[in-house]
């Protein structure tokens, strides 16, 4: 019989691989000095303390290691790295006054339209600044605030000092140390008690400059039995020279709220991304996150969830897709400090062409916390030889009574499971692609419907036929 | 009467290659005929060739056929890939029926239904159809959002078979031990499900072990395999004969 090869393809990229031209009104020199450091706090108008915390954030810097474990990182030279690239635009509410090429870069990307159909707010980010903003006016009314991280912190100052990487204090990880040093633009959302925002709110962060670094800090609160949707979304042209993503998310979840917080992160392939995301979710709170991971050269990320109060609750869902040249180490950790706080992970990932997808969770049990719940659930599908998976979950419990569970399969298309839908009168390429769509499928339903179209795209399959 | 299904001396030997001998023959030289409206039985203790005979029919890559014809309505099926096969108008209900996750029933069936008809199916028109067949199989509605075969029980897996032939409607039904594994209630459904597909214009072909199944259904041939070779071919009163004595009187006949 002719053997025949399944190509899956890759996520179409020519829509993210427009580039423009750089027009920056102002580039940082490349590297990173405290000088540089006091030029973008200068630039940026910084109040003193955050200047401060920045120099700190760079003293903690120079004194951490890169970690020892997961991907491979000593590609990355910082001294190379352009770390804040100011574009030339002013923070605007109107897509009118956005600069004609920024703005079609975001036309391209489907946000202004995105924003009329079915966002409650839209914020976006272009290299290192915010460049539009808007919110529904009732929202504002109710006392939601949405707005870039610059504003927050004049406008808002004392909340802002309150909450700034309390979650992921800098000298948590050499990167959000690097993050606190030279972090800007980002996302600030503050939702009142009892107010519920019904309509999703979506920050878009898209990174043009070649060899630069996008470091947006976003926080976001949900006071006491409100609830949110926020969506992210990320994106660059790729280049041949090595761009970094290193940004830092804090979702503070009081008691009783909601927060779900979806992801798509679409780097190009010269993207590091490590990125770090932390959720503390007070009594009663939900903590939702959806995470989708389908670009980059090397991925580091595993949002975590403090479940801080009792019956607080978390559920993860993720994808990660690895095709050639990638090495997405992906994953979650939950830490139980509550009684009765319960978690849900669940997670799939896929390999093709070379790429190396990693799996890596941590649940972590306090003392603190009996009758907690943990179940994590994750799929890995790889769909040629030379592809890897690979799925590393720590549980650490101290608490009593915990009920943890912990599944894990690894596998390829069957042979016969393929025979299966053959025979029900589907071509064989089609039964390739139901497989895959079926196997991402518990995550795709749970994405933002313009995501779960792109997520469509990925199991595009066609078939090469060779004989063999 | 017209011939659907026209087996000639099949010959067929394990393509798999892990297999220690690929040279295995299994099934030695079948004959076999199958006309429309017709119901045929093939009994046979295990290992006797019967599933690898359904698989070949149905063009499983793990056989090959090395010698001998297989026609279907006078055209030759050895070169016909599994889904072509099956757009032909040829349906395998399997003994183990896969798990597909992620893939619902309703969404399963439909797709199999464009694609064995060509057209494109009425999302309303289907679903009031699929209601009606489930409930005929005792099927609870829910199941038609459920994802293929996940969860269900072996008796719901070959229940789902049935209610794929039935949707499907092919012309040739090739059912490999449905019945096994089923409580008696279970068998009568299926063995319902059986009667109300077969008509004047279709087949089946039964593989089974347990005659019960059978005794509601007009049975017109029974075939005997054994070791690769069909050994005795009669009406339904063979079936009577080997439930009592089992296949010892035939081993003589190799």
């Amino acid at each position: 019989m002719a053997q025949e090869k399944t190509y899956i393809e890759d996520i179409e990229r020519t829509l993210y691989d427009i580039k423009n031209v750089d027009k920056s009104k102002y580039k940082s020199q490349s590297g990173l000095t405290e000088d540089i450091i006091r030029d973008i706090s200068a630039r940026k108008n910084d109040p003193d303390w955050m200047l401060e915390f920045r120099l700190k954030s760079l003293e903690v810097y120079n004194q951490l290691s890169l970690p020892n474990w997961g991907p491979d990182l000593s590609e990355l030279n910082m001294d190379e790295i352009v770390t804040y690239v100011q574009p030339d635009a002013k923070m605007t509410g109107s897509w009118d006054e956005v600069p004609e090429d920024i703005k079609e870069t975001f036309d391209r990307l489907g946000i202004p339209e995105a924003e009329q159909t079915s966002l409650a707010g839209v914020g976006a980010q272009y290299d290192s600044e915010v460049v539009y903003h808007s919110i529904q006016e009732d929202l504002v009314k109710q006392g939601v605030i949405y707005t870039d991280m610059e504003t927050a912190l004049h406008e808002h100052e004392e909340i802002v000092r309150d909450h700034f990487m309390k979650l992921v204090p800098p000298k948590d990880h050499k990167f959000a140390a690097l993050h606190g040093a030279v972090w800007s633009g980002g996302s600030f959302v503050y939702v009142p008690e009892g107010v519920h925002v019904e309509i999703p709110l979506q920050s878009y962060f898209r990174l043009n400059a070649a060899g630069a670094g996008q470091f947006e800090h976003t926080l976001i609160i949900v006071e006491k039995n409100a609830s949110l949707h926020f969506i992210e979304g990320c994106s660059a042209p790729k280049y041949n020279v090595t761009n970094l993503h290193a940004g830092c998310v804090e979702l503070f979840v009081n008691d009783g709220a909601r927060l779900r917080y979806s992801t798509i992160e679409n780097w190009s392939r010269n993207m590091m991304n490590l990125n770090t995301k932390r959720a503390v979710v007070g009594k009663d709170g939900v903590i939702e996150w959806v995470s989708g991971s389908f670009g980059s050269h090397v991925s580091m990320l595993y949002p975590c969830s403090v479940l801080k109060g009792e019956n607080a609750k978390c559920e993860f869902t993720g994808v990660t897709f690895a095709s050639k040249g990638q090495n997405l180490d992906t994953g979650a950790s939950v830490i139980h400090c509550a009684p009765h706080t319960s978690a849900n992970i669940s997670t799939r990932t896929i390999s093709k062409a070379g790429g190396k997808a990693t799996y890596r969770s941590a649940v972590k049990v306090t003392k603190n916390a009996p009758y907690a719940k943990c179940s994590v659930n994750c799929e890995s599908l790889m769909l040629d030889d030379i592809s890897r998976s690979d799925t590393l979950p720590t549980m650490d419990i101290e608490g009593d009574e915990a009920d943890i569970g912990h599944e894990a399969t690894i596998g390829r298309i069957s042979d016969e499971a393929i025979f299966y839908l053959m025979s029900r009168g589907v071509s064989e390429d089609e039964a390739r692609s139901m497989i895959v769509r079926g196997f991402v499928e518990p995550i795709a339903k749970e994405l933002p419907l313009e995501y779960a179209v792109e997520m469509n795209n990925l199991v595009n399959i066609e078939l090469e036929g060779t004989m063999g | 009467m017209e011939k659907l299904l026209n087996i000639k001396n099949l010959q067929v030997t394990v393509a798999d290659k892990e297999a220690e001998d690929t040279s295995k023959e299994i099934l030695k030289g079948i004959d076999l005929q199958v006309n429309k409206g017709e119901i045929h039985v093939v009994l046979g203790p295990n290992g006797s060739g019967k599933s690898t005979l359904m698989n070949a029919i149905m063009g499983h890559p793990k056989y090959e056929i090395a010698g001998g014809s297989l026609e279907f309505e006078g055209e030759d099926l050895t070169e016909l890939k599994t889904f072509e096969r099956a757009r032909k108008g040829i349906f395998l209900s399997f003994q183990t029926p896969e798990e597909i996750p992620g893939i619902t029933v309703e969404n399963m069936i439909r797709t199999a239904k464009q694609a064995v008809t060509g057209e494109n199916i009425k999302v309303v028109k289907f679903r009031k159809e699929l209601k009606a067949a489930m409930k005929e199989l005792q099927m609870d509605e829910s199941y038609a959002q459920r994802y293929m075969n996940v969860g269900f029980s072996g008796g719901e897996k070959k229940r789902n078979e049935i209610l794929q032939m039935l949707m499907l409607q092919p012309k040739l039904a090739l059912l490999d031990e449905t019945d096994s594994g089923l409580d008696v209630d279970a068998i009568q459904i299926v063995s319902n499900g059986v009667k109300k597909f077969h008509n004047e214009d279709n087949a089946c072909l039964i593989i089974t072990h347990n005659t019960r199944i059978l005794k509601q259904l007009n049975v017109d041939k029974v075939h005997v395999l054994m070791q690769g070779k069909i050994v005795a071919e009669g009406g339904p009163e063979l079936i009577e004969k080997i439930d009592k004595e089992g296949f010892g009187f035939l081993q003589g006949a190799e």
